[in-house]
C-alpha cells in the first residue's frame, strides 16, 4: 500500500514538475484546452448530435429506421 | 434516387473533405518526425555527444507544437459520422467501430503516456528509458494511424464481413481479413511512408534555412544528414508501396485507375501517361481525344496494373458499358456487367431487403429465406441500386488525373532531391549552394501538396462510393437540413484556419529562436 502511494506521488510529481517547467508548452496547453472545449462543449453538444442515439432508444429501433432509410425514397 | 437533395450530399462531402484535409495537415509530420527524433536520440545514446541531445530536443519542440495543435482534430470526423453520415455509421457497424476503438485506446495509452516521459523525463528517467519512450511515441503514433487506415481501406475494398439484414449492419466475420487485406496493408504502408518523406523534407528544409542564415550550422548539417538518409530510404519505399497500391486499385477499383490515367477507352498494352493535359468537357462516350497532349511510356500501365505488358486495362467507357473479360478475386475469368446491369442487380438487392423486412414483420419464414437468398445473391451490387444513371459511377476524372500526376511527379522529385543532397554531403564535403538551400525550403510546401493530392486520388477517385459498390454517398448521408451542414462547414473552416495560423506562428517563432540552449 505504502509502495503504491509512493509510486502515485512520484508520478504526480513527475507530471507536476514537468508542467511547471514548461515554457512554450503552456501556450500549447492553452490551445489544446480551448480546442477541446470548443469541440466537446460547443460543436458536439449544439451541432453534432449522434442522430441515431438521440432519436431512438434501442438498437432494434435504429436498425428498423436505417432499413427504412435504405429501402425507401425520401419524401 | 433523383429525390435526394444533392446539395445536402455535396455540402456533407465538402464538410468531410475540409475536416479530413485539415486533419491531414497535422498528421503526417507527427508520423515521420517522431522517427527522425528517435534516430537522433539513438545517436545521442550511442555517442554521448551532447550536441545530438540538443538537436533531438529542438526537433522535439517542433514535434510538440504540431502534435498539440493537431491532436484530436480527427475526432471531428467521428462527430460527422454520427450526425451527417448516420446511415453509413450504422451500416458499417463494428467494421468501423472496432478499429476506431482500438485506435482510441492505443493513442491514449501509448502516445499520451510516453509523450509525457519524452518531454518531461530528460533528467528524471534513465537515458535508456527515455530513448525507449521516444521510440514508443513513434510506434504509437504510427500504430494509431494503422486502425483508421484499415477502416478506410475496408471502405475501398470491403473484406472479412457479411451483411446482416436483421440489423442492417455489416458484421465482421474475420478480423484478420479486415486487418491484412492487400488494400489495407498497401494503404497503411504507403500513407505512413508519405508522412516519413514529408517529415524528412520538413527537417531538411528548416535546416537549409539555418544554413542560409549561417546559424546553428552543426545542428543543420547533422539534421540534413539524418533526414536525407531517412528521406531517401522512405521515399523509395513510398514509390514501391505506391506501386503496390496502384496494383490493388487496378484489381479492385478499375474505375479509379481509369480516372487516374484519364483512360476512357480500354486497351491491351496500355501506356502510362507521364505528363499530360486532359481535353476539357470530355464525355465518356464522345469521340474526342482525351488528351490535349501527353508524354507516355508504352505498355507500362498494363504492366503496373496487371503485371503483364500486354494485359487489357479497361477504360471509363468499358467499365460503364461492360462486356470485357476480367479476373475476379477468386481467380475466375468473368465478363464484366455494364453499369446498367449492375444498377438492376442493386435494385433487386434493395427490394429484397425491403421484402425481407416485411416478411419478418409478418413472421413468414419461407418468404424471409427466399428474400434473404435474393439479397445475398445480389448484395455485391447493392449500392448500384441507388443510382439512376450509369454515368454516375464515373468520378471527377480531371481532379483525379491531375492529383495523381502531381503526387507521382513530386514523389520522384523528392527521391532525386534526397539523392542530390546526399551526393553533395558525402562526395562534395557538404558544399551546398544557396540555390539548393532555397529549393530545400520550397520542398516543404511541395511535400504537403503531394500528401494532400494522394488523399484526393484515394477519395475523389472512388466516388460515388462511400463503401465500394455497396453504399454510395447519396444513400450514406443523413437526411438533415443542408443549411445546418453549411453553417458547420464555415465554422470548421474558421476553427481549422485559426489552428493552422496558430501552428504556423508558434512554429515560425520557435524556428527563429532555434535550439533552447544555443548549439554550435
Amino acid at each position: 500500500m505504502q509502495n503504491a502511494m509512493n509510486l502515485i506521488k512520484r508520478i504526480f510529481r513527475f507530471y507536476y514538475e514537468g508542467f511547471k517547467s514548461m515554457t512554450i508548452g503552456k501556450t500549447l496547453w492553452l490551445i489544446i484546452l480551448i480546442k477541446l472545449f470548443v469541440m466537446f462543449a460547443v460543436l458536439k453538444v449544439f451541432f453534432f448530435p449522434n442522430i441515431l442515439k438521440r432519436n431512438f432508444k434501442t438498437d432494434e429501433e435504429r436498425s428498423k429506421y436505417v432499413i427504412e432509410q435504405l429501402t425507401t425514397k425520401p419524401k | 434516387m433523383e429525390h435526394f437533395d444533392l446539395s445536402l450530399v455535396n455540402w456533407s462531402r465538402a464538410q468531410f473533405a475540409l475536416t479530413a484535409m485539415y486533419h491531414w495537415v497535422f498528421v503526417p509530420l507527427t508520423l515521420g518526425l517522431a522517427f527522425i527524433m528517435a534516430f537522433m536520440e539513438t545517436l545521442y545514446y550511442k555517442t554521448g555527444d551532447e550536441e545530438w541531445k540538443r538537436i533531438t530536443k529542438f526537433w522535439m519542440t517542433l514535434f510538440g507544437i504540431n502534435f498539440a495543435i493537431g491532436v484530436a482534430t480527427g475526432i471531428i470526423l467521428e462527430f460527422e459520422f454520427g450526425t451527417n453520415w448516420s446511415n453509413y455509421s450504422w451500416f458499417v457497424g463494428d467494421i468501423f467501430g472496432a478499429p476506431l476503438a482500438i485506435e482510441g485506446i492505443m493513442a491514449f495509452f501509448m502516445e499520451s503516456t510516453f509523450i509525457a516521459v519524452m518531454f518531461f523525463g530528460w533528467n528524471k528517467v534513465s537515458k535508456k528509458f527515455h530513448l525507449l519512450s521516444t521510440w514508443l511515441v513513434a510506434l504509437g503514433a504510427n500504430l494509431s494511424a494503422l486502425w483508421i487506415l484499415v477502416a478506410n481501406a475496408w471502405m475501398q475494398y470491403p473484406a472479412g464481413m457479411f451483411f446482416n439484414p436483421d440489423t442492417a449492419r455489416n458484421e465482421m466475420h474475420n478480423f484478420w481479413e479486415v486487418l491484412l487485406s492487400p488494400v489495407s496493408v498497401n494503404k497503411f504502408l504507403h500513407t505512413i511512408s508519405s508522412g516519413y518523406v514529408l517529415a524528412a523534407l520538413f527537417v531538411v528544409g528548416i535546416s537549409a534555412w539555418y544554413l542560409l542564415k549561417g546559424r546553428n550550422v552543426l545542428l543543420a548539417k547533422r539534421s540534413i544528414i539524418v533526414a536525407s538518409v531517412f528521406g531517401l530510404i522512405t521515399s523509395v519505399f513510398l514509390a514501391l508501396t505506391g506501386d503496390g497500391s496502384a496494383y490493388q486499385v487496378a484489381q479492385k477499383q478499375p474505375m479509379k485507375l481509369a480516372a487516374m490515367e484519364g483512360l476512357y477507352e480500354g486497351k491491351e498494352g496500355a501506356p502510362l501517361i507521364v505528363i499530360g493535359a486532359l481535353t476539357p468537357g470530355k464525355q465518356y462516350n464522345d469521340n474526342k481525344d482525351p488528351y490535349l497532349f501527353r508524354i507516355q511510356i508504352p505498355k507500362l500501365l498494363s504492366f503496373l496494373g496487371y503485371r503483364s505488358g500486354d494485359a487489357f486495362v479497361p477504360g471509363v467507357k468499358d467499365i460503364v458499358e461492360g462486356g470485357y473479360t476480367y479476373t475476379d478475386k477468386d481467380g475466375n475469368q468473368k465478363v464484366a456487367l455494364s453499369a446498367e446491369q449492375k444498377i438492376e442487380r442493386g435494385r433487386i438487392a434493395i427490394q429484397a431487403l425491403a421484402d425481407y423486412k416485411n416478411a419478418k414483420e409478418l413472421g413468414d419464414t419461407t418468404a424471409m429465406a427466399y428474400h434473404r437468398k435474393l439479397l445475398d445473391a445480389n448484395f455485391e451490387y447493392f449500392g448500384y441500386g441507388y443510382l439512376n444513371d450509369p454515368k454516375s459511377i464515373i468520378p471527377n476524372v480531371p481532379l483525379t488525373f491531375y492529383s495523381f500526376h502531381i503526387m507521382v511527379g513530386l514523389g520522384f522529385l523528392f527521391i532525386a532531391f534526397f539523392i542530390l543532397i546526399l551526393y553533395l554531403v558525402f562526395f562534395k564535403e557538404f558544399k551546398i549552394n544557396k540555390w539548393l538551400l532555397r529549393t530545400a525550403i520550397l520542398m516543404i510546401p511541395l511535400a504537403y501538396i503531394a500528401s494532400q493530392a494522394g488523399w484526393i486520388v484515394a477519395e475523389v477517385g472512388r466516388q460515388p462510393w462511400v463503401i465500394q459498390d455497396i453504399l454510395p454517398t447519396v444513400a450514406a448521408v443523413s437526411r438533415i437540413d443542408a443549411s445546418a451542414v453549411q453553417v458547420t462547414f464555415f465554422l470548421f473552416f474558421i476553427i481549422f484556419t485559426t489552428l493552422l495560423i496558430a501552428e504556423l506562428r508558434i512554429m515560425f517563432t520557435q524556428i527563429k529562436k532555434g535550439p533552447k540552449d544555443g548549439g554550435k
